[in-house]
């Protein structure tokens, strides 16, 4: 008896609790790319403990994911904005605008470098974008000009000057905005390195891209009218035999295998190299040493601008957005000592955190890509 | 008659050596068993001896004693709340070090105390208003690199006291310390020790090159190559040479680099950190400077030595000499982190805490249990005494069977689709994350419920239909209250399979950053798994330990709540 009358009690509180409450939202909504991830979500409790408004609510969802649902339309179940570690695509725009979705604000906020690092113990390496490619793409120029198997099994047989230990990398599975980075800056900064990549990431029309496909073997079946996507295809495939592996989209659990793996090389975001600097040491890529200034003035080639982006149709009707804006945008957030700084994010040139700046102030919709 | 006994001779003695072999194979069998006992405890042992090192540091907290003067011109008496209170905090921490003046050294020395610091103090005013144009003295939490300093993860650090007289010199940001050769002969040890290191290194690569240039004269390289070894071999040669003369020099003369252990000193309250070392002398930069105190002769400085290199630390020297300083004023103490218990989720580690996500594991499982227990138990009733026995209940057993199988993320998927698209109900909150657990807990309680009425004797029900009493009537009065103490222990085993569970979460969009602590069933939230698996992804070395403490606290629920069912059990259980 006493049972069943405490179960009511806490049935008649739920239904008390649990009604009511659902047609508006008084929190921000905010998902997307895991990079941008633990930037903003110390812009939002910022804000969230110096405004009246709630925190907003963050989701690590991926750059594409995040898109996704960010698109999916307006109204108060709809995200509110979406943070991208890439800029947004052309048919993500157009999906956006077909669900109704027009007016987009897009703000960039910083950089973030992609480090190549491993074990302080181990030996350090001074990487170009050319080696990069060589240990790593799936298919690599053979001698006769003509793509094989990518045969190296040692950093020395890359490039001589490398130490003699084995390739082993471990690096983001293709779901993860910095495997993407990775390999449009490094992969495909590698692969122009060679002629007849380069001449066919140029090449239009069918008879040069078929003529250039002829030079590097690769088989009719793949031929595309714009030589770029095929360059692309082949600069892109990592090579699935042992010598990549992929970590996952943790890169806590790179540094700590790293660290158990003097001999082996993890590709991660700048801020985890930040604060593992005990641990780990980035490789020098092109000769450039990854620092806080060498990404910022974009002599280090591995690094990739941050985004988000707004619905103007919920400013207005979700409280706070502007306010977050604001606060994303200040010189104390973004500016060059920012607190964003503190936690690894690379800020932007003055004058180009003037022009996204003013974007934020008149929230100026985007225009079509 | 002789025959026969030998016959059952032979089959006695068959069966005592048959018996060797099988007691034997029974005593190897349970030595496998009490094996296999001993690895699942020793798997357990390991676990909870690496989460509770990794994590019991999270239950302390370093705070710092600041002097705070609640600035009239500062507050904006209109409206406390908005007025300046970083700068109240920032001019309390200048104040302790008022020769801190260049931009970076005051940047550093404010990211030593938190960004928490700010709204205690505004909370303070607000609460206080009186206390405007006063002084007072407050405990502020500290940076969490600054609290992982005094946790020890930073550097170990080595305090040792000397009592040897020496004389000490300022000029300007320079110090010097003279005394005679034993009141250094530690420091110069360690000098010393640190040129065989390096001198170690050298022989070896000597060692390296000399084989290099026999192997290239050996194949006749070409000219270019046999110099260019043989010009290494030569500066090696040297530098081995030179190493060796400086370690054994009675007139040692060397400089303390960046890639070394750093030695601070602390004499007269002044801190400094050792750049040159000679037999009778160490000389090195101020960091922290004293009110009183200056040049002179003292009997008793302490010798600090920072192991781990600060290229390789997130606090630089003077970072640390300023957080030592402060603990010699007795500026800092650890407490028990009650902002761990207090606080929701954040992204500064010192002023992150689990509430929130205990909150909404809370939420969720009271939604789970009043909606899991009386649909499971009518279902289980339902099933065992009421159901004919046809080819359709067959199937239904067959399906919740399996749906006690199936993997979880396929309820998250499900709950998405259903819940939040078609119902349309709020994402992240508790209330779906809740009903999609609902859907994977109910087959568990189906099927504990069934077994629990099984179990109870038929002379039970045929007791209660003797005297008269109906299907029904026996069944709520006679079969249900002795079966539910089993039912409620499936419910609870449930449960706490529920309250660990963080998958289904990720695709209703639990899996989150939330600050705010949720409040109702609708309120964005997440639960205790789903904070572990954020933390252990933070890049911030503090949330090492808190993901380990959290793992502590989501483990003691889960135990409680199985103890709870052994208890139930034992209490209520009757036994036939």
């Amino acid at each position: 008896m006493k049972l069943k009358t405490s179960l009511m009690a806490v049935a008649f509180s739920v239904s008390i609790f649990g009604t009511g409450q659902v047609a508006a939202r008084d929190y921000i909504s905010i998902v997307g790319s895991s990079t941008v991830y633990p930037f903003a979500t110390v812009v939002a409790e910022k804000f969230g403990k110096s405004t009246r408004y709630n925190t907003p609510k963050i989701e690590s969802t991926g750059s594409g994911g995040g898109m996704k649902l960010f698109c999916a339309g307006i109204g108060a179940q709809y995200p509110d904005i979406t943070n991208a570690s890439r800029r947004m695509k052309k048919s993500e725009q157009e999906k956006c605008a077909g669900n109704g979705v027009h007016d987009i604000v897009e703000v960039k906020v910083g950089y973030d470098g992609i480090a190549i690092a491993n074990a302080k113990k181990g030996p350090a390496f001074d990487l170009s974008l050319k080696d990069v490619f060589l240990a790593l793409a799936k298919q690599i120029p053979g001698p006769d000009g003509k793509l094989m198997d990518n045969p190296h099994r040692y950093w020395k047989d890359v490039n001589p000057s490398l130490p003699d230990v084995g390739i082993e990398v471990l690096g983001p599975p293709p779901t993860s905005g910095t495997r993407d980075a990775f390999a449009e800056l490094a992969m495909e900064g590698g692969a122009k390195k060679f002629a007849d990549l380069k001449a066919l990431r140029k090449a239009q029309g069918e008879g040069e891209v078929k003529s250039l496909m002829e030079k590097l073997g690769i088989p009719m079946g793949a031929y595309n009218e714009k030589g770029k996507k095929i360059f692309q295809a082949v600069a892109h495939a990592i090579r699935e035999d042992g010598a990549y592996i992929e970590a996952g989209e943790n890169d806590n659990l790179i540094v700590q295998k790293l660290d158990a793996n003097p001999d082996a090389l993890g590709v991660f975001g700048f801020s985890f190299l930040d604060q593992n600097a005990d641990k780990v040491q980035g490789s020098k890529i092109d000769g450039v040493d990854i620092t806080f200034e060498s990404v910022a003035d974009g002599s280090y080639p591995v690094s990739r601008p941050l985004y988000f982006y707004v619905k103007k149709a919920h400013i207005g009707t979700i409280p706070g957005i502007e306010g977050y804006l604001q606060e994303f945008a200040s010189a104390k957030a973004w500016g060059e000592e920012g607190y964003l700084a503190d936690k690894g994010m690379i800020p932007m040139p003055a004058g180009e955190r003037r022009a996204f700046g003013a974007d934020v102030q008149g929230l100026k919709s985007m225009s079509k890509l | 008659m002789g025959n026969g006994t030998h016959t059952r001779q032979r089959a006695i003695n068959k069966v005592r050596e048959g018996l060797v072999r099988r007691y034997a194979a029974e005593r190897r069998f349970r030595r496998y068993g009490m094996l296999a006992v001993f690895s699942g405890l020793v798997f357990l042992v390991i676990m909870f001896t690496s989460i509770i090192s990794n994590g019991h540091s999270a239950f302390r907290q370093h705070y710092v004693r600041l002097t705070v003067e609640y600035d009239e011109s500062r507050i904006d008496m209109d409206d406390p709340a908005a007025s300046d209170f970083e700068g109240v905090v920032k001019e309390a921490t200048r104040e302790m070090f008022p020769w801190m003046s260049s931009r970076r050294d005051k940047q550093r020395l404010y990211g030593l105390i938190s960004g928490d610091a700010t709204y205690t103090v505004r909370d303070r005013v607000t609460d206080n208003l009186s206390l405007i144009g006063k002084r007072e003295e407050l405990w502020v939490l500290l940076d969490d690199d600054a609290d992982m300093f005094f946790k020890g993860y930073i550097t170990p650090v080595e305090r040792r006291l000397m009592l040897s007289k020496v004389e000490l010199v300022l000029d300007g940001d320079q110090a010097t310390l003279t005394g005679d050769e034993t009141a250094f002969a530690k420091i110069v040890e360690a000098v010393r020790g640190n040129l065989r290191l390096q001198l170690a290194v050298a022989e070896a690569e000597l060692e390296n090159a000399s084989r290099l240039l026999v192997g290239a004269e050996a194949r006749k390289e070409g000219r270019d190559e046999v110099v260019r070894a043989r010009s290494k071999l030569e500066s090696l040669q040297t530098q081995v040479a030179d190493l060796k003369t400086r370690i054994l020099s009675a007139n040692l003369n060397e400089e303390i680099g960046e890639g070394m252990s750093s030695h601070l000193i602390n004499v007269n309250d002044i801190y400094f950190r050792i750049n040159a070392v000679t037999a009778t002398s160490i000389s090195g930069v101020v960091f922290v400077k004293s009110t009183q105190r200056l040049s002179g002769v003292s009997g008793q400085w302490q010798l600090i030595t920072l192991e781990t290199p600060v290229a390789d630390r997130r606090l630089s020297d003077k970072e640390i000499s300023v957080l030592l300083s402060l603990q010699d004023q007795g500026r800092i103490e650890g407490r028990f982190n009650s902002v761990f218990f207090n606080a929701g989720d954040s992204r500064e580690p010192e002023q992150s805490g689990i509430l929130g996500a205990l909150k909404g594991s809370m939420y969720m499982l009271i939604v789970t249990l009043l909606l899991s227990f009386p649909i499971g138990v009518a279902a289980a009733v339902y099933l065992e005494e009421f159901a004919p026995q046809n080819r359709w209940t067959d199937f239904i057993e067959v399906n919740i069977n399996n749906l006690a199988a199936v993997p979880s993320i396929v309820f998250g998927l499900l709950g998405l689709a259903v819940f939040i698209n078609f119902f349309g109900l709020p994402r992240s909150a508790p209330l779906v994350g809740g009903l999609v657990l609902t859907l994977m807990t109910l087959p568990t309680i189906i099927i504990s419920g069934r077994a629990a009425l099984k179990s109870i004797p038929p002379s039970i029900r045929e007791a209660a239909l003797g005297v008269g009493a109906s299907k029904v009537q026996t069944v709520f009065y006679h079969v249900l209250p002795l079966a539910l103490p089993g039912m409620l222990t499936g419910t609870i085993i449930g449960m706490a399979q529920a309250l660990g569970e963080s998958a289904p979460l990720l695709m209703i969009g639990m899996v989150a950053f939330i600050v705010d602590v949720p409040q109702s069933f609708t309120d964005p939230a997440t639960a205790l798994p789903v904070q572990i698996y954020l933390w252990a992804d933070s890049p911030e070395r503090a949330f090492v330990e808190r993901t380990s403490a959290a793992i502590m606290v989501l483990l003691g629920f889960l135990i409680t709540m199985n103890a709870l069912a052994v208890v139930l059990r034992k209490r209520f259980e009757r036994r036939w």
